[in-house]
């Protein structure tokens, strides 16, 4: 560097400011940002792997790609339709079960009198840290046909399934329980995305529910520590004005505590549903889609076009639907959770604190 | 606190008893898969059939592990992923580190740009990469390279972002002086700025050490060649590859056992720094 004098000053400190974030823009702009317009390039084009997709006899063929996979009507279609089908499931269950249960971890691990504190925090966020191949490596073992999940099942007189074998849907089983073998007409006959409305409904099957709880099982202990800053940041002082006003636990968790901690369930809530339509590793490692295609996610299948069924164009225009989809999905959960102005449930507390929670907590919030 | 005290002063006793009930289950839940994973590594594959719930294996043997390390590539898996790990944590901190001083402190044209693009591109999920990101390690010739497997990872836009806000946390002055004393602004940057930076750095470390000793997919798109082959994909085509026949089971969870022991390690070592501070809680 060479040295500073009072009019070099600005210039030198341009030149480091550029020199400085050079990588990063190199690093990020070469492997992300480029990245992302080739593969747009190659979502409206019929290239198949081979050369370079740039080159002079891969052809444009417009939205072709995404018509194959949205109305073509074939085997894409379908494969699409499970995909979507099975992530939506995988969704609809892991983000609630996860955010209940990192609250609740969260809340009595809060305590200040409890002993063994450190403990059962660490118990809860060290499946956190562990790899998802190592994880998922564990849990085809517990979930295998005579695995330990079985085994304790046994032990209350309940025969297991064959987890990660038995692509039967879980609300199917259950119907199936209750006499129910077929669906009405009206399920069977419609379909969208080449999927009836019946197989829609089918649930997750139990090789996906086995996904499920895993996720569940790795993320609610991250989540607990965001949830545990949040609650180490609350005033004890409303909640004590709630305790002389008679409230009980539950009212005072649901009309206080709550609504003070939900810049913190915003992120828990975003972070959780860009997650899960992330679903890659542990299909990867598992089962490959299978059973019966009931564990095909869309970026897996982003993948396995590609790669194995060397229809790139098709996995490209997979990938950025699903891209369309986390963006869709992480709008419309910040407009439901939005602050509106006048909400009963504010009118309890006491005017300071409703500017505190107000406040966005870090830069996340 | 007193309050609430006071209130239940008439049964404290079982009140303080569920609660340990509950945790202590809650705990066994998520602690006792771990206890397994080790105990049937050290089983025989009859005995981990036979006995899959068990935490004591009839015969204790390390013939897993014999056959991990002496009979297979997971030594060349295991050094791959150590190297990438220590390359992609290195480059993490340092590049992360520069940029976030430059974006907190630096005055220079662009600097507003600059942010707003990283921050955008914070938002592009991972897994809609994965074919990109073969296209471009294809495209500059370094697909099945160390190259490709450590360049792509090296820079990691939230450690940027953490960086940043860390030295927008701590005062001027200091540097002012540093300043003012004649040193340049790297030099400013690399003596004075960065010591004082140790705790958002042990972040970007532990982020980055998790982050890449983790990572999969992008090994998947980036490499094909046994040689080059990490942990998390050679793991995982263990793993695959014998899933019909359901055997084996204790060379799987020996190797799961071996490639989680360096992130428990670094977890242990810096966990109430894990515990007590959000950033670092993050799982990228």
């Amino acid at each position: 560097m060479s040295t500073v004098t009072r009019a070099g000053v600005g210039r030198g400190e341009a030149a480091a400011g550029w020199l400085f974030t050079l990588p990063v823009i190199i690093i990020l702009g070469l492997f992300l940002l480029v990245p992302v317009v080739m593969a747009l390039w190659v979502s409206f084009s019929d290239w198949t792997g081979r050369g370079s997709p740039f080159s002079a006899d891969v052809g444009l063929v417009g939205a072709e790609n995404y018509e194959a996979v949205t109305t073509g009507g074939g085997l894409a279609e379908r494969d699409f339709g499970l995909a979507m089908r099975n992530n939506a499931w995988y969704a609809v269950l892991v983000i609630p079960l996860q955010t209940a249960l990192s609250l609740f971890l969260a809340v009595l691990v809060n305590r200040a009198v409890l002993r063994g504190r450190g403990f059962f925090r660490t118990a809860f966020y060290f499946p956190s840290v562990t790899s998802s191949v190592a994880i998922t490596v564990l849990w085809l073992f517990l979930f295998s046909s005579s695995g330990a999940v079985n085994r304790i099942l046994s032990w209350i007189g309940v025969a297991g399934p064959n987890w990660f074998n038995d692509p039967t849907g879980v609300v199917h089983a259950a119907l199936r329980g209750i006499g129910v073998d077929r669906g009405p007409e009206v399920l069977t006959e419609n379909s969208f995305l080449s999927v009836s409305w019946w197989e829609w409904l089918a649930g997750p099957s139990f090789a996906m529910s086995a996904f499920i709880l895993m996720a569940i099982f790795t993320t609610s202990g991250t989540f607990m520590l965001l949830f545990l800053a949040g609650l180490q940041n609350l005033g004890q002082d409303v909640d004590e004005a709630a305790v002389m006003d008679g409230a009980g636990i539950w009212q005072r968790f649901w009309h206080v505590t709550l609504p003070q901690l939900k810049p913190v369930l915003f992120t828990v809530l975003t972070l959780g549903l860009i997650g899960c339509w992330q679903v890659f590793d542990q299909i990867y490692t598992g089962t490959q889609g299978g059973p019966g295609k009931t564990t095909l996610t869309p970026a897996y299948l982003s993948y396995q076009s590609a790669f194995i069924s060397q229809e790139w164009g098709q996995g490209a225009a997979i990938a950025f639907i699903l891209f369309l989809i986390i963006v869709a999905m992480t709008l419309l959960q910040r407009w439901i959770l939005r602050d509106r102005p006048i909400s009963g449930r504010r009118r309890m507390l006491p005017a300071d604190q409703d500017s505190l929670s107000a406040q966005p907590k870090g830069g996340r919030g | 606190m007193t309050a609430v005290a006071l209130r239940h002063r008439g049964r404290p006793a079982w009140g303080q008893i569920g609660l340990y009930g509950v945790l202590c289950v809650l705990a066994l839940v998520y602690i006792y898969p771990f206890l397994v994973q080790l105990a049937t590594s050290f089983k025989t594959d009859p005995d981990a059939a036979a006995q899959p719930v068990s935490l004591v294996p009839q015969a204790f043997t390390w013939q897993a592990y014999e056959r991990l390390f002496l009979h297979s590539d997971f030594p060349v898996w295991f050094m791959n992923s150590a190297v990438v790990t220590l390359l992609v944590t290195l480059g993490r901190v340092f590049f992360c580190s520069l940029a976030g001083y430059a974006l907190a402190r630096l005055r220079f044209r662009g600097r507003a740009v600059i942010f707003a693009a990283l921050v955008a591109v914070m938002s592009v999920p991972a897994v809609v990469l994965l074919i990109p990101k073969f296209l471009v390690i294809n495209s500059l010739g370094i697909y099945d390279s160390y190259a490709g497997m450590v360049l792509p990872l090296l820079v990691d836009a939230a450690g940027v972002f953490i960086m940043k806000n860390f030295f927008e946390s701590i005062p001027r002055s200091v540097e002012e002086q540093a300043r003012i004393d004649g040193a340049g602004i790297f030099r400013t940057f690399w003596s004075v700025v960065l010591p004082m930076a140790r705790p958002a750095l042990i972040t970007i470390v532990i982020l980055s050490f998790q982050g890449s000793w983790n990572e999969l997919s992008h090994f998947i798109v980036a490499t094909q060649s046994p040689e080059l082959t990490t942990l998390t994909k050679g793991v995982a085509s263990l793993a695959s590859g014998q899933l019909s026949q359901g055997s084996e089971y204790p060379i799987k969870l020996a190797a799961a056992v071996i490639m989680t022991i360096p992130v428990a390690v670094m977890f242990f070592i810096f966990q109430r720094r894990i515990m007590n501070s959000t950033e670092g809680a993050v799982k990228e």
